[in-house]
């Protein structure tokens, strides 16, 4: 049996932030009752498909899943229980904002096997969070984090970001001082991105207000001062954006840069599936062997370990070098990929750059 | 046959400012004369180049035949002879309006006599062609036909009084043009037993016919058989097939006679062999002299032409040579640059033509070029005594070996409203422009006499009139010789080496504003890149100007979900796609339009 990584996808939240242009949105009791209905339904209808998988990682993105009922909650794990065979020591996520829990939903996810908690913070600056239009104050977070650890959660992922709006460096490096000394086994550091179709947009897209915004130096200051920072206080890279105490590197995420199988489930997750990657509802793209291997590439070098030359050959039949042993040479010549072992990994300079060397692997395999 | 009565011929054209209508008078005569049916008309089948109806200009000098009755029962032909209206275009203008005996003027009843009108009718009145005026779009709302036929009478001095109000778009009033043309517009004359003389005022290939040769007969008769000799080009055949122009077609006929306007093919197989101006007479039986006026036509503005994919090179080669069958102004020859490989120095009469070829190889045949900046030629007087016509700037020898260097001179005339005088002057005097006169035409507009460099004038000289006039000015010009001029060099240098592909000649007083620009675009082109680069310019060992191009910006740490992997590749797939459109020069890559920022230095 082959394993799979499961995604259910929870469009709901109270208020959309300013920046997301993720699938998502405030809705009525009613709508979250029938969305919940059809899910499980959903999750049923794979039956058939979840003979051949075993799960080994569970994520509940969003929106906001915490926003739905503990009940409503319970039937989602219970029809995914049902459906498929869930390894005993799969990791089991949610996502949850502040002020959209109580000690018993705690409970209740608990009971039903979640056992990692990943909590928007994005910044420990009140002003900065009202600018990016969070619903939530850091003290409220603050509640929201003890009440988890009360209740037993063990492995807490917190969202930060920068390069927000009105942020400094001095405050940006507060933040992060801030979330570290509260030892979450997890840290998620990424920096706004400014998509279009949000308010943000409107109001900073194509460089309109670009005074508010930290300039391109300063960010480059936050940028080096998160990684400085976190691991000052024990956390090491394991993925461009992520940060992890020893041991707790988000399985889920990683899968996505190995190419493991999965399945997303609800409005608009996506799936990797025998090669074929599609959108709940869309067309399924095929992907050629040379889309994979190129996938291989920019996916797995994503990872701060790098991408295996002995999975490559296993699981394509031909050697990297082969295959892409040109860009390789030229971009360890300009000094943004070094190989360790049987891995090729970016460097400092290259994970500054990724997309450029990322760029590299495609059409050229 | 019906066409050899003279006295039923009418050969003449149309000139017009451009927009004022020409073309669109053109279709509506056509179609008034029956020849084609309403349904059969394209729009302005005159010009039948997709280009020229996109530019809205006429490129190449046509000609068509079409048959009147008029209202006294007698049928006329009119043989109408479009002319290009660019000033590129000015010798080929002046050769076509030679084969008629009138033309009509079209001048726009809301705009009134413009720059180019004057440069017109005076051009047709060289010619001692008779001038019957129309005033056109008397539909719009602005139109003012009794001012603008004062106007004519006084500005230009033809009697206008009876001139046709029109509206060509709404086809209203054609009869009346129709009519004045048989009463107003003169019967050729000539002798039909008379030695051949015929006026060449253009030429096509055809890949089945070879060179189709237009041409108005003067004296005599040409026919099948008939042993023809080029008067200037020397180039001798036999003649296969003569005829007239059909609506978009070729269609023979026994003979042409002195009067007609038809086209003669012979197994010629280059367009360099029949130049325009050039007389056609009978190899046999040779006129005592050739017409007057023919002159060799020489390019003015050279550029390098390079294909973006080296490998197309003989693409380029094959495009270019048979660009020029038609085009015998078209010159190039091979070069080869450092930073762009190989490829061509190409020749144009003028700016539009260059963008108009440029068009062409891309479009006709789908080629990715990289042009360099267009320059002008320079003598070069060197200190032993040999004079060099410059082309390509960075074959200018050392400065110890250059004694003084002259720089082609044009005449220019800027028609302009009196209330921006102040800033057409202004923009001429930045050019280097020697003010030479002005007169008031009427109480609000003056045409301007200015002294120009040639090269202030290829760049973006049009723009910039248009820009500080708000469209009001237009532009006539015409060389005057050479002048001696402080010129100088000036050479970039990216990441500290010198691409010799944008090296420009520069007026030496100008040449720090134009280093400190150049400098300026380049920096906006160049996309960053792994590592900073410095872009100077240079006179000699001498920096003038320095920019910096920064580091690669740092990407951002963007969270990455397995919903965004398809999203995330188109994002890379991007990135790969722009670096294809650059060219590697060194360890830099330089976007291919970066080769023509001089030309866009005045851009805001």
């Amino acid at each position: 049996m082959r394993p799979l990584e499961l995604y259910i996808h929870i469009p709901f939240c109270i208020k959309k932030c300013k920046y997301c242009d993720f699938l998502s949105g405030p809705a009525s009791e009613g709508e979250r009752a029938e969305y919940v209905e059809s899910l499980c339904r959903k999750i049923r209808s794979y039956a058939e498909l979840a003979k051949a998988y075993r799960v080994a990682t569970i994520f509940v993105g969003g929106g906001t899943p915490s926003i739905l009922e503990a009940e409503q909650m319970k039937r989602i794990f219970a029809a995914m229980g049902e459906t498929f065979q869930i390894e005993a020591a799969a990791e089991v996520s949610m996502e949850m904002n502040p002020g959209t829990v109580t000690k018993e939903k705690l409970n209740v996810y608990k009971s039903i096997g979640i056992n990692r908690l990943s909590i928007g913070l994005q910044s420990a600056d009140n002003k900065e969070l009202a600018a990016l239009g969070r619903i939530h104050t850091y003290e409220e977070f603050l509640l929201s984090y003890y009440m988890a650890r009360e209740a037993g959660f063990q492995n807490i992922n917190i969202d930060l970001m920068s390069a927000i709006p009105f942020q400094t460096r001095e405050s940006c490096e507060k933040s992060l001082r801030t979330a570290a000394e509260l030892k979450p086994e997890h840290i998620s550091a990424y920096s706004l991105i400014i998509e279009e179709g949000t308010p943000f947009y409107e109001k900073y897209g194509e460089g309109k207000n670009a005074a508010d915004l930290p300039d391109e130096d300063t960010e480059r200051l936050m940028y080096e001062d998160t990684k400085r920072i976190l691991q000052e206080y024990g956390y090491h890279r394991y993925e461009i954006s992520n940060y992890a105490k020893e041991g707790y590197e988000c399985q889920h995420n990683l899968g996505y840069w190995e190419r493991t199988e999965y399945l997303g489930i609800g409005t608009g997750a996506a799936s990797l599936i025998d090669n074929r990657r599609f959108m709940e509802g869309g067309k399924p793209e095929e992907l050629s062997i040379s889309d994979q291997m190129a996938e291989y590439m920019f996916l797995g070098l994503r990872k701060m370990k790098g991408v295996s030359k002995q999975k490559f050959a296993e699981s394509y039949g031909s050697s990297m070098e082969t295959v892409y042993g040109t860009v390789i040479e030229d971009m360890k010549e300009k000094g943004l990929l070094e190989e360790r072992g049987d891995y090729v990994l970016l460097t400092e300079r290259g994970i500054d750059i990724s997309n450029y060397v990322m760029s590299g692997f495609l059409g050229t395999g | 046959m019906a066409g050899t009565d003279q006295s039923k011929i009418r050969n003449f054209c149309i000139i017009a400012h451009i927009d004022h209508g020409k073309s669109t008078l053109a279709d509506r005569m056509i179609e008034m004369t029956g020849l084609l049916t309403s349904r059969e008309m394209q729009s302005q089948v005159l010009d039948n180049m997709e280009l020229e109806r996109e530019r809205g200009i006429t490129i190449k000098a046509q000609a068509v035949r079409i048959v009147y009755k008029a209202k006294n029962g007698e049928e006329y032909i009119f043989n109408l002879i479009d002319t290009p209206g660019h000033v590129d275009f000015n010798y080929e203008v002046s050769r076509s309006l030679a084969a008629c005996d009138g033309a009509i003027l079209v001048v726009d009843a809301a705009q009134g006599v413009e720059a180019q009108t004057l440069a017109n009718v005076y051009l047709a009145l060289d010619h001692d062609l008779d001038v019957m005026p129309v005033i056109n779009k008397i539909d719009l709302p602005s139109a003012q036909p009794e001012r603008v036929i004062e106007e004519i009478e006084e500005i230009i001095g033809i009697e206008a009084e009876d001139a046709p109000r029109i509206s060509a778009k709404r086809g209203i009033n054609i009869e009346e043009v129709l009519e004045q043309i048989v009463e107003k517009i003169p019967a050729p004359g000539g002798d039909p037993e008379a030695p051949l003389q015929a006026l060449i005022f253009d030429s096509i290939y055809d890949s089945y016919k070879g060179v189709i040769v237009f041409c108005r007969i003067k004296e005599g008769t040409v026919k099948k058989g008939t042993p023809i000799l080029m008067m200037a080009t020397g180039a001798k055949a036999e003649v296969v097939e003569v005829g007239y122009f059909g609506a978009g077609q070729f269609i023979p006929c026994e003979e042409l006679t002195a009067g007609m306007v038809g086209y003669i093919t012979a197994s010629l197989k280059n367009v360099k062999d029949t130049r325009v101006g050039d007389t056609v007479t009978n190899a046999g039986r040779p006129c005592s002299e050739p017409l007057p006026g023919y002159k060799k036509v020489n390019p003015m503005v050279y550029c390098g032409m390079y294909p973006a994919d080296g490998a197309k090179y003989p693409d380029l080669r094959d495009a270019l040579e048979k660009l020029k069958l038609n085009d015998a102004s078209l010159h190039f020859e091979p070069e080869t640059s450092i930073a762009l490989g190989f490829g061509f120095r190409c020749g144009f009469l003028g700016l539009l033509h260059l963008e108009i070829i440029q068009e062409r190889l891309e479009r006709e045949y789908n080629l990715d070029l990289v042009t360099t900046a267009p320059s002008v030629i320079y003598k070069v007087y060197k200190t032993n005594g040999d004079v060099i016509e410059l082309t390509n700037p960075s074959n200018l020898p050392d400065p110890s070996e250059i004694d003084y260097m002259e720089e082609p001179i044009v005449k220019a005339e800027v028609m302009v409203t009196s209330e921006f005088i102040g800033s057409i002057m202004d923009l001429c005097q930045e050019r280097r422009g020697i003010y030479e006169g002005m007169e008031y035409i009427e109480e609000t507009r003056a045409v301007l006499h200015y002294r120009l460099p040639l090269n202030e004038i290829i760049y973006d000289f049009f723009d910039a009139l248009k820009s500080r006039s708000r469209g009001y000015a237009s532009f006539d010009y015409e060389v005057a010789g050479y002048e001696q001029s402080e010129l100088v060099k000036l050479d970039i240098l990216i990441n500290k080496e010198e691409v010799d592909a944008l090296s420009f000649i520069v007026h030496a007083g100008t040449a720090y504003e134009r280093g400190r620009k150049m400098c300026e675009k380049l920096k906006e082109e160049i996309p960053r890149q792994l590592f900073e680069i410095p872009i100077q310019a240079a006179i000699g060992s001498k920096i003038i100007a320095r920019e910096t191009v920064k580091a690669m910006r740092k990407d951002v740490l963007a969270k990455c979900y397995g919903g965004d992997i398809t999203r995330k590749k188109k994002l890379l797939e991007k990135q790969k796609e722009g670096k294809k459109r650059m060219r590697q020069v060194g360890n830099v890559e330089i976007p291919q339009k970066a080769f023509m920022s001089v030309l866009k230095l005045d851009d805001k």
